[in-house]
């Protein structure tokens, strides 16, 4: 197959950037997207152009490194992580814009490579359980109702791969912070932290320049790990309850 | 820490000779101290500052906003009960006296707190999303919910000029003087102002739009507020959805119906 690709280049973080355009010739309709610009990088090494930067890790969907905004969706189209996006998906000969995830909280490092230490530095804010909870207990021997632990597993699917930010209009993070919150929150380990937890982890995204949500609900349509949108209102009363603790001094 | 750094201020007793930045700098401090240490604001500021705070206070002025389009509607609608009825329902308001200008300056209040916290999140937003896509797919939102802004301001402005038309009489002084008898009293005539308003083309068309707007802005708005107040879950969300489409019709077809109806001749 071939494509006509529109890149976005730019040398560092301060430089100017802006879209070039390669071709991408003789792609097997099999390649992963990020096998198809590693197809593209050995072409431009070739003529000497510096390769295109982009970031990627397990190439198996699971780690939530490979980001690249494609046709104006992270992730391109579908649910999926980018490596999990396969070139037969596209029409041979179509025109593909290739942006990086955009989000002031993502500070860009070069081509399509940003930083997203910002959501690492939430996850440090309360996205943990202090205490240690030892090996896995015996089935059943901790009850816990069907629905919750069905609830708890389906947040915890997030890869914290940065999409959910990336896709927002709003540059915000709520889906990735509440995705954490109400999956730790929700089993017996992760409970007895948790107004700290949702208090900390909003302030810290706040603090990180994310924006606020506004409902959108694009994050919910891009997260490749299906992520639903509803676990931000179940953070959003959860932070409630926590602010009203809080104020009267009872926070756990 | 911020606990030395507030002493070292007091005791010096000097902060007028602190720079408008530094008392900024100050406020920064306070708002970002951690939520464990007592020396810390009052939780209360950290709530209405963070992003979710802010959030649900467009929230809840939104539900005070559409209570009041709810009820303003039920009070319209006595205007197909017949000329006293819509007449006498006026002039209660206005007995009402000091209450009804309490209750006004309330919605004033509640409107104005509305569009301020709804432009900062807007300002806020804009500045954590300082570079858009060049090939731009607004994967997932909604028309409505992407005109939220557009569709408030319009608003706002069909409230401008309503209050203006109704209330005020700006633009037809003639409606002051329109007298109307209720059991025996002169009144008001409240329904013969809007027969009279309401037979002007311009003017139907200025509500019909307006109104339209207002109807995008909570087909949007209605399912949100749940959102944003943590009323939903899975299983609620197309529901709430749903409903919020159905009740922002409601309101449209229910409010436009007046003017229509008396452009029409169907009620004189
Ligand atoms: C008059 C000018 C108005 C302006 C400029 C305005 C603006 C806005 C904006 C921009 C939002 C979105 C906030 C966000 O999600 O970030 C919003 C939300 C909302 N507005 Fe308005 N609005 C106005 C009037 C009204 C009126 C009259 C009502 C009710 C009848 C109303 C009800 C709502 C509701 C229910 C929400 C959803 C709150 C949420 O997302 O939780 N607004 N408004
Ligand atoms: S919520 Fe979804 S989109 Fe957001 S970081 Fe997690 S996996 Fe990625
Ligand atoms: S590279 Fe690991 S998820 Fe794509």
């Amino acid at each position: 197959m071939k494509f006509y690709l529109e890149v976005w280049r730019q040398n560092g973080p301060d430089r100017a950037g802006k879209l070039e355009q390669y071709e991408a010739n003789e792609i097997p309709a099999e390649a992963s997207f990020l096998e198809m610009l590693d197809i593209v990088n050995e072409d431009l090494a070739k003529k000497g152009i510096e390769p295109i930067q982009f970031d990627s890790d397990c190439r198996e969907g699971i780690c939530g490194n490979c980001s690249l905004t494609i046709n104006g969706v992270p992730h391109g189209i579908g649910r999926g992580t980018t490596c999990q996006l396969y070139m037969r998906k596209f029409r041979d000969g179509q025109i593909i814009t290739i942006e990086p995830f955009r989000a002031d909280a993502f500070p860009l490092e070069r081509d399509l490579v940003v930083n997203r230490a910002a959501y690492d530095r939430i996850m440090q804010a309360g996205g943990f359980v202090s205490e240690r909870a030892g090996s896995a207990p015996d089935a059943n021997s901790v009850p816990i109702p069907k629905v919750v632990a069905d609830q708890a597993m389906d947040a915890a699917a997030c890869i914290g791969c940065g999409a959910c930010a990336a896709a927002c209009p709003n540059g915000s993070a709520m889906l990735f912070v509440s995705a954490k919150v109400t999956h730790l929150g929700l089993l017996p380990q992760g409970k007895p932290e948790n107004d700290r937890r949702v208090l900390n982890m909003v302030r810290q995204m706040d603090a990180e320049g994310f924006g606020n949500c506004s409902n959108y609900y694009a994050c919910e349509a891009v997260c490749p790990a299906g992520i639903p949108a509803s676990v931000i209102a179940h953070m959003n009363r959860g932070f409630a309850f926590a602010s009203i603790k809080e104020s009267i001094g009872v926070t756990v | 820490m911020t606990d030395v750094f507030f002493a070292k201020k007091f005791t010096a007793g000097c902060l007028t000779e602190h720079s408008l930045a530094e008392l900024m700098r100050t406020f920064t401090v306070m708002i970002s101290a951690p939520s464990q240490s007592r020396s810390g604001p009052h939780p209360i500021f950290l709530w209405l500052l963070s992003s979710i705070g802010k959030k649900t206070i467009v929230a809840l002025t939104g539900i005070v906003l559409l209570a009041f389009v709810a009820g303003h509607l039920a009070g319209n609608f006595t205007i197909y009960l017949g000329r006293d009825w819509l007449n006498w329902y006026a002039a209660h308001l206005q007995s009402l006296g000091p209450m009804l200008w309490i209750i006004r300056l309330f919605l004033l209040g509640v409107l104005v707190t509305h569009i301020f916290f709804t432009m900062l999140l807007w300002h806020e937003n804009q500045a954590a999303r300082p570079k858009k896509y060049i090939a731009s797919d607004p994967v997932g939102t909604s028309v409505f919910a992407r005109t939220m802004r557009l569709s408030g301001l319009v608003v706002l402005a069909f409230i401008i000029f309503h209050l203006a038309h109704f209330t005020v009489h700006l633009i037809n002084p003639q409606f002051s003087h329109m007298e109307a008898m209720l059991d025996g009293h002169q009144v008001h005539d409240c329904y013969g102002m809007v027969v009279l308003g309401f037979s002007s083309l311009p003017v139907v068309i200025i509500y019909v739009v307006g109104l339209f707007l207002l109807t995008c802005h909570l087909s949007h708005g209605i399912g949100s507020l749940f959102q944003t107040l943590g009323l939903t879950n899975r299983r609620l969300h197309k529901m709430i959805e749903l409903a919020t489409r159905v009740i922002a019709w409601i309101l449209y077809f229910g409010y436009i119906s007046i003017p229509l109806s008396i452009i029409t001749g169907i009620v004189k």
